[in-house]
């Protein structure tokens, strides 16, 4: 399959993105879209000012540069706003592109009337079956209702490993655009066209259907307020302008222009941020996709960065999932080989997990080769439900006495010998409390009703999980493990993998009631769930991110899917959505900061002249501390810096702010110093340099 | 109806409350004061043969040579209402105001030109009616009033310790300003005679 | 000269100031939260008696909306009252120097003014009001205004400490328990100290007498240390006289003059440490508090600096146009300084005579909202405006959504704080603009130059931040000023006012977060100086134009040595 169809990573500028972006902000100018930015939406109806009375003068037969030059900087600030929506919106439509080109190719084949049908997929009905075979596409989601097949979902997640599809079980969800690899399966449709898993992630990916987030909302509020207030400050300065001009006796001089007001106008309100705001919100989702994580909405993945708990299964995710075994503990006066001898005899035929541990153990410890059940005749005893053990019956043969040997837990070896008149011995028990103390399983071997000693079975923590959970703490969020296990076991892999607290012999129920229990207390969950019982929870849970490995009922529930099934990603999740705050506040600090440096460029350009005597400098020109060269180079500069300023933080809006778990406070110090302390300071430099190379080429 | 209770709720609250506050309460301080501060409560008022001459507390106007003047007054010392200039720091007329007094307060009081004068000699107070002066401003004048008076060199010397008995020093040691009241300094004088 | 001896009187000042903070900060904790206190056995009769006849079920609580409605009908009747008083005073008793009836536009100004808790005088209360008219009138709304305020901060806090709760708590109480348990008793107080430094305090005629030089003086009498004890303690600062505590018979003595500073500052700062432990931590409070006693510091020195420093113009240093001699240049400025960061705006030296840096202080103070310990209860719920911001804000630069005690500031929230920055914003610019250019406003000034600018400035922006305070030299009893003062004074009290309340019933409907260590925190330096930085360019920077052509440039062409 096509790999380009993959949600693969896109470098951050492409060129053909970039070009696209370009054709798509002249777009962006109109007024339906702009208005949907009021701070923008201000900036172009100042352009439009500006614009009109340079069209106005030139009718008259009047041309002034200096009023072109800041409509032409007023016009790139909304361009530059409108080109850093559109190459964030630009990344993820060049991967929804290749998805949905994919999808209209899929043809069905439907079941109707006892024969087959072929049409197009994307007229599939819900409720109507169709038959995979090897090599066709599964043309919508639905649900396996026939046979078994060996899936490529490549497609959807990257994962190049095939997966098992059958009915009846967890397994039997299907997704539109993936592969049938082997076999044949009848699947029950059980979405609308349009509305499929890969129609949803299209339109997510394309951010089609973005809306504003909470924080975006209540973001752009502060925006606007801003801007109405500086609308104020600034539609008051023309009547505070001509009392002084009266009060000094001065002629009545025009000070403050239209073009100048606008520019101050527009250099007040937080346009930076303004014009960068959903260019953030749209990369957030698209640095979310490119981890292969696909969120139902926005505010799923801005709920990411506030998630105070986080619920983990230990199965899978802290740890391996299979237990392994790791030590042979032999009994009094038995050797070490011949417990280990007897364990790999014992566990030839055993091909769950733990018995595969248990040869490979013999055969890495003690250099026992692997010997097939059949060489030696021997008869294995499988494991049952009652008598909770296994084993393997070895005729007598060259001499050599009949040997059964069953290996089980203590309690099933000790009812064992009990039958058979024998003891378990005292020293044993206390090596398998010992093994059960510390978190793992004892399995007791026994050869002829003699115990021959122990196998601790240990669940193996995943590596570097430790690290994960004590930056997850440095966030400040908690960790909670979910499993099935007894106490005993719980609290030693709590211990080892670091999580802060655990519920052990959880039943399904336990996780909804804990995060309704921690929701009450007012914190945010977290959680991944694949099974069909992690519904409700995953409904529940304030960030579910479901596993596209796992069911259908799973996967509805969230409000992420995670493509790539793994689960430690919640971590990356979280991250994401602390960024995307993290960049907001960022930006919405230094865009108010730069405010006053733009002050002290253009006040005394429009006030330097006032209460002049003689023809000296008035004393508010003490106020252009920049010592900018005349009024209109300190306007046009401000303009110019104001408009760049867009643009070169575009890189920043889209990668997003650094993120480290070095706790709030720490963050904050950082973040202060240099969006705050650098937002007050970058713009007198800027400002100046600007100054200096305007006059230097002479623009002004 | 919650609005009528509401309603019905402010009224009566509204009553309440201006019974207690503002009749209760004033009628029942006005008791208290005038039982504990008689002469206080009543204006500090000061009187010079058993008739009531004025309040130590309220500034009269003096523009005899032969009295402390106290400091300029833009009511002219009526205090109905009491109020100030409300000159600006950058007022024409107040620097002429004050250029004006300066100079009339150096040659009245035949002070050499370059005398610094005390600013509350120059400034109008703000209430008006301001009882009090420096203990300089009070200094600077006591040739004009000596001569205005015919006191000899002896007399004179009185006089000066007679400003230096109605320093008022700061309340406690350390709170505002130490102080001459002009109305209690010209009735001591007139009693010097 | 400035002193050691200055540096001291301000210093002791502070201290006071400081040391009565937690005392009666944790006194009124208790009186507010409605448990025991040692004036319960005497208060808690007449508490329960005035719930009775005013028909009042103490324990039934009420949303948002319904506490915002009470408050303003109440409001509305103390209006009310007020202006009918004045429009009918010769008809009514004790007006014993036969005062005409006020005209309808300065009644509807004094009425509003009063009720807003702005105390903005626009008449001369000498010549002006009987006796009635200041006592069942004006005392009144001292004492309720104050009391407002106050109730909107308990609001305000019981929505903040609620967990998914709609009440937030009963007006009535909120109003009357302040009221009897700290407002009486305090003005009770402060009144016997006044009238033992010489306020007076009676019902007598005004005196005639023959001065030493034989003119005919009418001096003034009347209730004033009752009133003055209110004016000050509920930021209210209406005086009773027209140069206000300038005036010798308001403010006689240096004593009387620190009681009247302190008692002007007093609640404003106690209730930060009521706030911090109402809402469970006092080092919320003493966060918040060293904000406001910094910023204070710093803008007094400036102050004391430019009054200190010489003016050219007049050739001059600490002049002392407009102040008392008892009183000097040093405690004048704090006095300008104390009442401008409260929204008290009682005077004890004309603010439109000190020099061009010292009024912009005092505008500046006002423009920040009177956040600097502020007016009772609106200086606390007008800090909280800013800290609504600065968490909003700094918040999102942790990477969660922005919270604060534990209660997330979202869309509603933030409406609701600019809302409560903009509208007294507006008043101030739209007015200041059209009265700037328009005769009916420019024929007020008392001054020329630029210095008339900063006049009208000054009148709207005390009349937005319901503060009083005037460069007294315009002459706003006209019909225009009147009534858009009236205006101004509404807009910037319940147009923060109620979106005060309004975010006090969304955030107690909200669930409180736990707070660990990805939480911001709003008790640290760095958040104080966060907080700092926001006042000062969010609440600053939108009036650096006009100040600039106000007193900024006046201050410039006073060190060339221009006048006007």
């Amino acid at each position: 399959m096509d790999q380009s169809l993959n949600i693969k990573p896109t470098a951050l500028f492409d060129k053909v993105i970039i070009l696209q972006a370009l054709k798509d902000s002249f777009k962006k100018f109109h007024p339906n879209l702009l208005i949907k930015n009021p701070v923008m939406f201000l900036v172009a109806v100042g352009s439009v000012i500006t614009t009109y009375i340079l069209i106005e003068d030139m009718i008259g037969g009047y041309f002034s540069a200096f009023n072109f030059q800041i409509t032409v900087w007023l016009w790139f600030t909304v361009l530059f706003a409108n080109f850093a929506e559109a190459i964030a919106e630009g990344r993820g439509k060049a991967q929804a592109n290749a998805l949905r080109n994919q999808r209209n190719q899929i043809v069905a084949k439907v079941k109707s009337n006892g024969g087959i049908a072929l049409i197009n997929a994307s007229s599939l009905r819900k409720g109507e079956i169709v038959i995979c075979e090897a090599g066709d596409v599964i043309p919508a989601d639905g649900i396996v209702i026939e046979g078994i097949a060996s899936v490529d979902e490549s497609a959807i997640t990257g994962e190049s490993a095939p997966v098992i599809r059958e009915s009846g079980d967890d397994r039997s969800a299907v997704t539109g655009g993936t592969k049938v690899l082997s076999d044949k399966i009848l699947i029950q449709i059980t979405s609308e066209q349009g509305n499929t898993f890969l129609d949803r992630i299209i339109s997510l990916v394309e951010g089609s259907k973005r809306q504003k987030t909470p924080n975006e909302i209540a973001l752009t509020i502060l925006l606007s307020a801003l801007s109405i207030i500086f609308l104020l400050a600034v539609s008051s300065l023309p009547a505070f302008v001509q009392y002084s001009v009266s009060a000094s006796g001065q002629s009545t001089q025009n000070l403050v222009t239209l073009p100048i007001l606008v520019s101050l106008l527009v250099c007040l309100i937080p346009t930076t941020i303004g014009g960068l705001l959903s260019a953030i919100g749209i990369s957030g989702m698209d640095r979310l996709i490119r981890q292969n994580v696909i969120a139902t909405s926005g505010r799923a993945a801005e709920a990411a960065g506030d998630v105070d708990v986080l619920l983990l299964d230990k199965t899978g995710t802290i740890t391996f999932g299979n237990r392994m075994a790791t030590e042979f503990i032999p009994a009094d006066g038995i050797s070490n080989e011949r417990l280990a001898d007897a364990a790999q005899l014992s566990s030839l035929a055993d091909e769950t997990p733990e018995g595969r541990s248990i040869v490979v153990l013999a055969k890495e410890k003690y250099g026992l080769r692997g010997r097939t059940v059949s060489d030696i005749a021997a008869h294995f005893v499988p494991f049952t439900a009652q008598t909770q053990m296994s084993g393997v019956d070895i005729p007598a043969r060259d001499g050599i006495a009949q040997r059964i040997i069953r290996k089980g837990s203590s309690e099933a070896i000790k009812s064992l010998l009990k039958q058979n008149g024998k003891f378990f011995p005292q020293v044993l028990q206390k090596i398998v409390e010992e093994i059960a103390h510390q978190g793992s399983t004892p399995l007791v071997v026994s050869e002829n009703n003699e115990v021959l000693g122990a196998i601790r079975l240990k669940d193996v923590v995943k590596g570097g999980i430790k690290e994960r959970f004590a930056q997850l703490r440095k966030m400040g969020i908690r960790t909670v493990m979910i499993t099935g296990d007894n106490p005993l076991t719980a609290a030693a892999i709590a211990a080892e993998a670091g999580v802060d607290d655990f519920i052990a012999q959880a039943k399904p129920e336990d996780k909804l009631n804990l995060i309704r229990e921690e929701q009450a207390n007012g914190r945010l969950v977290g959680m991944i769930g694949d099974g069909t019982n992690d519904a409700p929870a995953l409904a529940q849970a304030d960030v579910g991110i479901a596993m596209n490995s796992g069911t259908q009922a799973a996967r509805e529930a969230g409000n992420m899917v995670d493509l790539d099934s793994n689960p430690t990603k919640l971590i990356e999740v979280v991250e994401t959505g602390k960024k995307l705050l993290m960049t907001r506040g960022a930006l919405t600090t230094f865009s108010i900061a730069n405010d006053v440096a733009k002050y002290f460029a253009i006040i005394p350009a429009i006030t330097g002249t006032l209460y002049a005597v003689n023809g000296s400098a008035g004393p508010l020109s003490a106020l252009n501390i920049m010592k900018l060269a005349s009024p209109e180079s300190a306007v046009l500069s401000a303009v110019i810096f104001n408009a760049l300023i867009i643009i070169s933080l575009i890189p920043l809006a889209l990668r997003g702010v650094k993120y480290r778990a070095i706790g709030a406070s720490a963050v904050l110090r950082k973040n202060i110093l240099i969006y705050g302390v650098g937002g007050l300071i970058a713009p007198f430099i800027g400002i100046k340099l600007i100054d200096i190379v305007i006059n230097w080429i002479n623009l002004i | 109806m919650q609005l009528k209770t509401q309603i019905i709720s402010s009224i009566k609250i509204l009553a309440i409350m201006t019974i207690l506050a503002g009749v209760l309460y004033p009628v029942l301080m006005t008791v208290i004061a005038q039982l504990v501060f008689p002469n206080k409560s009543n204006g500090s008022m000061i009187e010079k043969k058993g008739e009531v001459i004025g309040s130590e507390l309220i500034a009269q106007k003096f523009q005899s040579d032969k009295y402390f003047w106290g400091r300029p007054s833009a009511i002219d010392y009526n205090p109905l209402p009491s109020g100030a200039s409300n000159l600006g720091p950058t007022s024409k007329a107040l620097k002429d105001f004050v250029e004006e007094r300066r100079k009339h307060f150096i040659e009245k009081n035949f002070l050499p030109p370059n005398t610094i004068v005390p600013t509350e000699m120059l400034f109008a107070s703000g209430s008006g009616i301001d009882p009090h002066i420096s203990h300089e401003a009070a200094s600077l004048q006591l040739d004009r009033i000596a001569q205005a008076r015919g006191f000899d060199e002896q007399k004179k010397a009185l006089l000066k310790t007679l400003v230096q008995n109605h320093i008022e020093a700061p309340q406690f040691g350390f709170l505002g300003e130490p102080r001459v009241n002009v109305l209690k300094l010209n009735l001591a004088l007139d009693e010097k005679k | 000269m400035f002193t050691f001896y200055d540096i001291g009187q301000v210093v002791f000042y502070l201290v006071a100031l400081t040391i009565l903070t937690p005392l009666l900060g944790g006194y009124m904790a208790r009186v507010f939260a409605g448990e025991k206190n040692f004036l319960t056995p005497v208060f808690s009769k007449p508490e329960n008696f005035i719930y009775k006849l005013g028909g009042i079920i103490s324990a039934n609580g009420m949303d948002w909306k319904t506490y915002a409605v009470a408050l303003l009908i109440f409001n509305f009747f103390g209006f009310f009252i007020l202006f009918l008083l004045q429009l009918f005073q010769s008809s009514l008793p004790l007006n014993s120097q036969g005062l005409p009836n006020v005209s309808w536009d300065l009644s509807l100004n004094t009425a509003v003014s009063f009720m807003t808790n702005t105390n903005w005088q626009s008449y001369a209360g000498e010549t002006t009001l009987s006796y009635l008219v200041q006592m069942a009138g004006l005392i009144v709304q001292n004492f309720l205004s104050a009391a407002t305020g106050i109730a909107v901060m308990i609001a305000l806090i019981r929505g903040i400490v609620r967990k998914t709760a709609n009440d937030i708590g009963n007006f009535w109480v909120d109003l009357i328990r302040p009221t009897i348990y700290v407002l009486l008793p305090l003005a009770i107080l402060f009144t016997i100290l006044f009238a033992g430094q010489g306020v007076v305090q009676t019902f007598s005629n005004y005196k005639v007498v023959t001065t030493l030089e034989g003119a005919q003086q009418t001096i003034p009498l009347g209730p004033a240390a009752s009133q003055i004890a209110i004016k000050q303690l509920g930021t209210n600062g209406g005086g009773f006289f027209n140069s206000n505590s300038a005036h010798p018979f308001e403010n006689p003595t240096p004593f009387s003059n620190f009681l009247e500073m302190l008692a002007i500052l007093l609640i404003p700062s106690a209730l930060v440490y009521t706030y911090g432990k109402m809402v469970g931590s006092t080092r919320q409070g003493w966060t918040l508090w060293g904000c406001m006693m910094f910023l204070f510091v710093v803008l007094l020195t400036i102050s004391l600096w430019s009054e200190y420093h010489s003016n050219p113009v007049s050739q001059t240093s600490a002049g002392m146009e407009g102040k008392e001699t008892r009183f000097g240049v040093t405690n004048s400025v704090l006095w300008s300084v104390a009442t401008t960061s409260a929204s008290n705006g009682s005077v004890n030296a004309m603010h439109d005579s000190l020099t061009p840096l010292s009024g912009f202080i005092a505008l500046l103070n006002i423009m920040l909202g009177e956040i600097i310990f502020g007016g009772v209860g609106a200086g606390m719920y007008g800090m909280l405006v800013f800290v609504v911001l600065t968490v909003f804000i700094a918040g999102l630069m942790v990477g969660r959504t922005p919270e604060y005690l534990g209660k997330k500031i979202e869309a509603f929230e933030v409406k609701m704080a600019v809302l409560a920055v903009l509208a007294p914003c507006a008043v101030i610019l739209v007015f200041s603009a059209i009265s700037s250019v328009m005769n009916v406003g420019l024929s007020s000034l008392g001054n020329s130059g630029p210095h008339g600018f900063s006049e009208i400035l000054y009148a709207f922006t005390s009349a937005a931040g319901n503060n009083g305070s005037a460069f007294a030299g315009l002459n706003t009893n006209t019909l225009f000023y009147n009534i858009t003062m009236a205006i101004g004074m509404l807009i910037g009290r319940f147009g923060v006012l109620v979106p005060m309340l309004a975010i006090a019933g969304s955030l107690a409907r909200k669930k409180i977060i736990p707070a660990s260590s990805g939480t911001f925190k709003t008790d640290t330096f760095l958040f104080a100086l966060l907080l700092i930085g926001v006042i000062l360019i969010v609440g600053a920077l939108t009036f650096f134009p006009a100040l600039s052509l106000g007193p900024i440039v006046e201050h410039l062409l006073m060190l060339k040595g221009q006048s006007f």
